[in-house]
């Protein structure tokens, strides 16, 4: 228990660790960027007057030296305050709270649909693998890799756009539900919802049903499945209780080490559907060359993935009790 | 004297078993096992079509993508001066997916190489010194690691020039760490085995070791992880461009998805031909790298 106890601290220590080394590496980037530093946070607005840039020198410190720069930088960030957006004239947090909702529910929804599917899809694979079923998992696999996820995105859009217009192509909400109600609304959202996520979750779902075939096929081989099977135990058993445990630990790792392909994902994904996420927040930060924003979110997604993956972390103790003592 | 009893004859199928016993070298080898895999030449095969049709078709067809040839939204299949219809802003679709795969492939390659050059120079370093040298650039591996790529390549374009040298170089530093990875995994494995040391009693430096000795051993699976990153850069090429943050004078697949998404309901095909052939090309790059990877790691051939 205490060891646990002392690995976890250990991790959320080096969590911290990245969280500041991602902070240091936003700092450089904005002071390596060409042009004054001031001109890069004030964005290439060419509304920011010579007034406009004095304020911002002084409200930033930047007329500080560079060391004492930094730590300021660091201290405010870590206080939760990412500047200031000069676009839509509010705090940078306050933007990036408002978008994490949708974003982290398009991302959740196809992480978790194409993990359970393509766990299932693998599995069911790797019990005959020479069979057609089979053979189909890895060819669907393989276009699923290869298919730009902004592309399926909108082939998406235009099969029910144009042909079968069943689902809302665009957008979180229907203007026309504002005075319904709570549940109404969630009816509604996860209308929305079900062509973005099913667009970012098919990338997934072929890689992790091909990674589940990959590692039933090799626990499968086993000898503690052979001698499982001689104890007489059914194939289901065998399948689901024995050996499924040991495969899932591979996936867990790539899901973990995938959140952050996801939320690039998740970018594109956004802007085909205008889903009002951190994605489609970063391109309008890009368009508006407004860059405490854009450097805002890549902070706060960074900051998403270090939390997933010690979450990954913790819950591979959870599956395998051989590392709980590490 | 008598004559020694003739050695029994191999039995019927043994001889030519395998490529091994025939004395051919590891890449021969590699080869052999390779031409037998047919999802591989298939792969092999729709590359070389891909590429035939990049670097003749644009010269060949005559039409140059930014012209503007036709009435907008002309259908795909009705007028044979523009086969496969025009865009929003009548430029012929057909003289852009001719050209538009330079671009593409072109950055995926060099961003690939910038990439895997950072990866294995990293890795190498991390896992033939070990130590503090290893946990610096695990580190650093880490720290790029939590950044999500595109953001990370998106916030590098836009904050310096959105050309194609900056794409090639953002591509190439989102891209390096699963190599980096792979790498240091493989130099580690490497340095402590007899042959390294033999080379090491034998006075040779920790570069000489490093390049002349273990990293050709480390080769065949940096290969296959190669291939592997060529393949995720065309697709960050194609979505950096989609999101039009890449060089705008340059005609890519990504770009006439982009420029044409506001209209896709009235105009399906200027966006759905450049996205097959961004499909097949990554498709065809990921059948060979598959193929190589059953070619040198024969033992996981069942994956």
């Amino acid at each position: 228990m205490l060891k646990t106890v002392g690995a976890v601290l250990r991790r959320l220590a080096l969590a911290f660790g990245l969280v500041l080394a991602v902070l240091a590496l936003n700092f450089t980037l904005i002071h390596a960027a060409p042009g004054d530093p001031a001109q890069v946070i004030a964005g290439e607005m060419g509304g920011a007057d010579e007034a406009a840039m004095a304020s911002i020198r002084k409200a930033y410190g930047l007329d500080r030296p560079l060391p004492e720069q930094f730590f300021t930088y660091i201290g405010r960030s870590l206080q939760g305050d990412l500047g200031q957006s000069y676009l839509y004239n509010k705090p940078v947090s306050e933007l990036i709270l408002d978008r994490l909702g949708p974003t982290i529910l398009l991302v959740l929804t196809a992480l978790l649909g194409a993990i359970v599917l393509g766990t299932l899809l693998g599995v069911l694979a790797s019990r005959r693998p020479d069979s057609i079923f089979s053979g189909a998992v890895t060819v669907f696999s393989l276009i699923g890799y290869a298919m730009p996820v902004f592309w399926t995105g909108i082939l998406l859009v235009i099969l029910f756009g144009k042909v079968w217009p069943i689902m809302p192509i665009a957008g979180m909400r229907d203007v026309r539900m504002m005075g319904a109600g709570a549940l109404a609304n969630a009816l509604d959202v996860l209308h929305h919802l079900v062509l973005p996520a099913v667009t970012l979750g098919l990338i997934y779902l072929a890689q992790y049903s091909r990674l589940a075939r990959a590692s039933m096929l090799e626990v499968l081989g086993s000898d503690y499945i052979r001698t499982a099977r001689a104890k007489g135990l059914g194939d289901g058993a065998v399948t689901f209780k024995h050996a499924l445990r040991n495969a899932l630990i591979p996936i867990v790792t790539i899901a973990g080490l995938q959140f952050g392909n996801l939320i690039s994902g998740a970018v594109l994904v956004e802007t085909v559907f205008s889903w009002p996420g951190l994605g489609t927040l970063a391109l309008d930060a890009i368009l508006g060359r407004d860059y405490p924003t854009l450097l805002g979110v890549l902070t706060f997604s960074a900051l998403l993935v270090i939390v997933a993956n010690l979450l990954t972390d913790l819950s591979y103790r959870w599956i395998d009790p051989r590392l709980r003592g590490r | 004297m008598a004559t020694p009893a003739p050695r029994p004859a191999p039995p019927p199928g043994a001889a030519a078993a395998t490529p091994a016993e025939a004395g051919l070298s590891p890449w021969r080898e590699a080869w052999h096992v390779f031409r037998a895999n047919k999802a591989a030449m298939l792969g092999l095969a729709l590359l070389g079509v891909l590429v035939v049709g990049m670097v003749f078709g644009p010269a060949a067809y005559g039409i140059a993508p930014f012209d503007i040839v036709a009435a907008p939204f002309t259908e795909p299949f009705t007028d044979p001066k523009v086969w496969l219809g025009t865009d929003y802003l009548g430029r012929d679709v057909l003289a852009g997916v001719l050209i538009g795969g330079r671009a593409t492939v072109l950055v995926g390659l060099a961003a690939a190489t910038v990439a895997v050059s950072i990866g294995v120079t990293v890795g190498a370093l991390a896992g033939y010194f070990g130590g503090w040298v290893d946990t610096a650039l695990s580190r650093l591996t880490e720290l790029f690691q939590v950044l999500p790529s595109l953001l990370f390549a998106m916030v590098l374009v836009t904050l310096f020039t959105p050309s194609l040298t900056m794409v090639v170089f953002a591509i190439g530093v989102v891209a390096w760490t699963g190599t980096a990875r792979l790498a240091r995994a493989e130099f580690m494995r490497l340095r402590q085995l007899e042959y390294t040391q033999a080379a090491r009693a034998m006075g040779a430096g920790p570069l000489r070791l490093m390049l002349r000795e273990i990293l050709p051993n480390a080769m065949p699976p940096l290969i296959v992880s190669a291939t592997l990153i060529v393949g995720a850069a065309i697709l960050f090429e194609a979505g950096l461009s989609f999101l039009g943050l890449s060089d705008a004078n340059v005609m890519s697949w990504g770009m006439m998805i982009g420029s044409n998404r506001r209209n896709i309901l009235e105009c399906w095909w200027a966006v759905t031909f450049p996205g097959v052939c961004i499909f097949a090309t990554v498709l065809a790059v990921s059948l060979v790298g598959d193929g190589l990877n059953d070619a040198f790691n024969p033992k996981l051939h069942r994956r």
